[in-house]
């Protein structure tokens, strides 16, 4: 009986074994050799990272960073969580288009969805252009190369992050709820806000998470709809490593990010179950 | 009998409700006193449900008026009701503990706090819930929730509690200690109640009248006995209990009783009229029926199959003329001991059978 057992436990571990090696090779171990540059390059010691404490281009990107993440995560919350809805309160027959539209941008690639946005926002682009047609503007709005661009363009690429999480927590709302409440005398406002909207608390909370981790090191968006100008703190490694291989401060930053993004998570964890946001997603 | 005996409250005038082709209420009519205990009856997909709902504002008519002590509620939404209700899933808001659950209606109408928190202490007394205000809605059994349902619907004094299959998940004993409890708190509050059940013993034992649905119509509404005693179709002799049918022949009718024929035996009805046309069909309560030992009654037949149930012993009977019999006789005292293959005679009153109209 332990023997079988003991085989047993064995031929699990030589199922997940290559996706192990995988892990091993090809993740953990560049990740400790980051960790290491970060400490010897140029010279052993904490140089860089007391360059990163020091240095306000990086404490500005930094910022920049958080805020577009925060911005975003809010965004796609708000539009998230009314997409989200709607396709649980419309009628049936609409619900798997429904689901179609919006599971649709993961079949295109972010670098596609943002230069898209590049066409729609540019100086001359189609936006810029109808409302100069239409004669409300004489001259081109800033519409990217800005902050403003960033977060359009990163609302529009995290929606999904949002909408998912929060569908799968509404589909698990008995409509009795918010019927019970009516029934009871509260108005539709008051049975959405007191009984409903507490329901999908969770489901806001792992939405929340979801999009601000990913927005945090998002590169793509970022890089391409902000020009150069708003540097969020994946381009500004990028930069180090690229153009002035410093590999060492680039390395850093990494580091730094990394246990940013760990600390968000930490902290979350008092309120979400992370097993259940993570992992468990309908 | 079928009118309420006290004014009406509630007032449903020719509800018509369909979906699609089905329709799920066929034009009911119904009155409904004050402080009445009405159940509405009737199997699953009946349309029970959707009169209930539609009392209560959550379905829109098709057809009809409702009319609640004078005033035309058939547009208010749900919430311009004032009317208290248990649903079948009893609906507790997950997110708020019993206190609060209770607490809903009364915040909702802008309540005082102090009154609130007495309200909700008292509530919790009538259901005997004293103990569990912090408790969420998940901590507690099948039993408890139903009792916090209750409690929440009953908070704001309305003067009509809807209830839907409100005991229909809870076990049988639990049911019929329920049933008790809330029979006794409709005579405390003085409470119309407008109650769903799919379950006959449980509107047998409550009501003050019951109403039988059967596809969106009005099969028949009187008090409990005078159903079970009298039903006046197939449907409803069948549904409310359990009936022998016997298609019968009218042979005479002298004394406010009718002579009989089916299966080859006469017997006696007692009627006020027996039908027109001289044939009719008659339900018979397996329990109105007596057995006894050969040649001890008026027909002869044999123990097919006996069921025991405890106190009572439900017997298959074969008799050539009748064909299958059911009979229900108390174990302590029946004229046999019932066992399978024993010859039998057996014979029943001549009030007994009841004549039915849709024969
Ligand atoms: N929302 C609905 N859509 C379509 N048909 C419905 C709906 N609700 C009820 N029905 C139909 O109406 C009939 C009555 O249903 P219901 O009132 O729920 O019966 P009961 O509560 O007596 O079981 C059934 O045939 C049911 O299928
Ligand atoms: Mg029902």
């Amino acid at each position: 009986m332990a023997a079988r057992a003991f085989a047993d436990r064995h031929r699990y571990w030589l199922l997940i074994l290559p996706a192990l090696a995988a892990m091993l090779i090809f993740y953990v171990w560049p990740l400790i050799q980051i960790f290491a540059i970060s400490f010897t390059e140029p010279t052993t010691g904490f140089g860089n990272y007391v360059e990163l404490l020091s240095s306000r281009a990086i404490r500005t990107s930094f910022v920049i960073t958080f805020r577009v993440a925060a911005l975003t995560t809010v965004g796609c919350l708000l539009l998230g969580y009314v997409v989200a809805y709607a396709i649980y309160n419309t009628r049936a027959r609409y619900v798997g288009l429904m689901l179609m539209l919006v599971l649709l941008p993961f079949w295109l690639s972010v670098l596609v969805r943002s230069f898209a946005w590049i066409v729609l926002l540019g100086r001359g682009g189609v936006v810029n252009d109808a409302l100069i047609g239409l004669g409300l503007i004489d001259r081109p709005l800033a519409l990217m190369h800005n902050e403003f661009g960033v977060l359009i363009a990163m609302v529009h690429v995290m929606l999904p992050y949002a909408v998912l999480p929060l569908m799968a927590n509404m589909k698990g709302i008995d409509p009795s709820y918010v019927a019970a409440a009516r029934g009871l005398g509260a108005s539709e406002l008051t049975a959405f806000r007191q009984v409903y909207l507490p329901q999908t608390l969770p489901g806001i909370f792992s939405a929340a998470l979801l999009v601000f981790v990913i927005s945090l090191g998002f590169y793509i968006t970022p890089a391409l709809l902000g020009g150069g100008r708003v540097l969020m703190i994946s381009e500004y490694i990028t930069y180090q490593i690229q153009e002035f291989l410093k590999w060492g401060l680039g390395t850093a930053l990494s580091v730094a990010l990394l246990v940013a993004t760990a600390a968000v998570i930490l902290a979350a964890a008092r309120f979400v179950n992370l097993r259940k946001t993570l992992l468990e997603r309908g | 009998m079928t009118a309420p005996s006290s004014p009406s409250v509630l007032s449903i005038r020719k509800a018509v409700k369909r979906y699609g082709t089905v329709q799920a209420l066929g034009g009911i009519e119904l009155d409904i006193g004050e402080g009445e205990f009405l159940t509405l009856l009737g199997p699953s997909g009946s349309g029970k449900t959707t009169l209930l709902t539609a009392i209560a504002g959550f379905t829109g008519l098709d057809e009809g008026r409702l009319v609640l002590r004078g005033k035309d509620i058939t547009d208010l939404p749900p919430d311009r009701r004032d009317f208290g209700m248990v649903f079948q899933g009893y609906a507790l808001f997950p997110t708020m503990n019993v206190r609060n659950n209770i607490a809903f209606p009364l915040k909702v109408r802008k309540w005082k706090p102090a009154d609130i928190q007495a309200r909700v202490e008292e509530c919790l007394a009538l259901v005997q819930m004293e103990g569990f205000a912090d408790r969420m809605p998940s901590q507690l059994s099948g039993g408890q929730q139903q009792r916090v349902a209750l409690a929440r619907a009953l908070s704001f004094r309305p003067s009509v509690l809807l209830l839907d299959e409100p005991l229909s998940a809870l076990d049988k004993k639990l049911r019929a200690d329920l049933q008790w409890e809330l029979k006794d708190l409709h005579r405390k509050l003085g409470v119309t109640f407008i109650y769903v059940t799919h379950d006959q013993d449980e509107a047998l034992s409550m009501s003050d009248r019951i109403v039988i649905l059967k596809d969106g119509l009005v099969q028949q509404i009187g008090e409990p006995g005078a159903l079970y005693n009298a039903p006046r179709t197939t449907f409803v002799a069948d549904f409310l209990g359990k009936s022998n049918f016997l298609d019968v022949e009218v042979e005479g009718f002298a004394g406010g009783r009718a002579r009989c024929r089916a299966g080859g035996e006469s017997f006696e009805v007692a009627t006020e009229a027996p039908p027109a046309g001289g044939r009719g069909r008659v339900a018979l309560r397996p329990e109105r029926i007596r057995l006894a030992p050969p040649k001890g009654a008026a027909f002869e037949g044999a123990i097919r199959q006996t069921s025991y149930l405890g106190e009572r012993c439900h017997v298959i009977l074969d008799h050539p003329g009748f064909g299958q019999i059911l009979v229900s006789c108390p174990t302590w005292k029946s004229g046999v001991v019932p066992e399978d293959g024993l010859p039998v005679s057996f014979d029943w009153d001549a009030d007994a059978c009841v004549f039915l109209e849709d024969a």
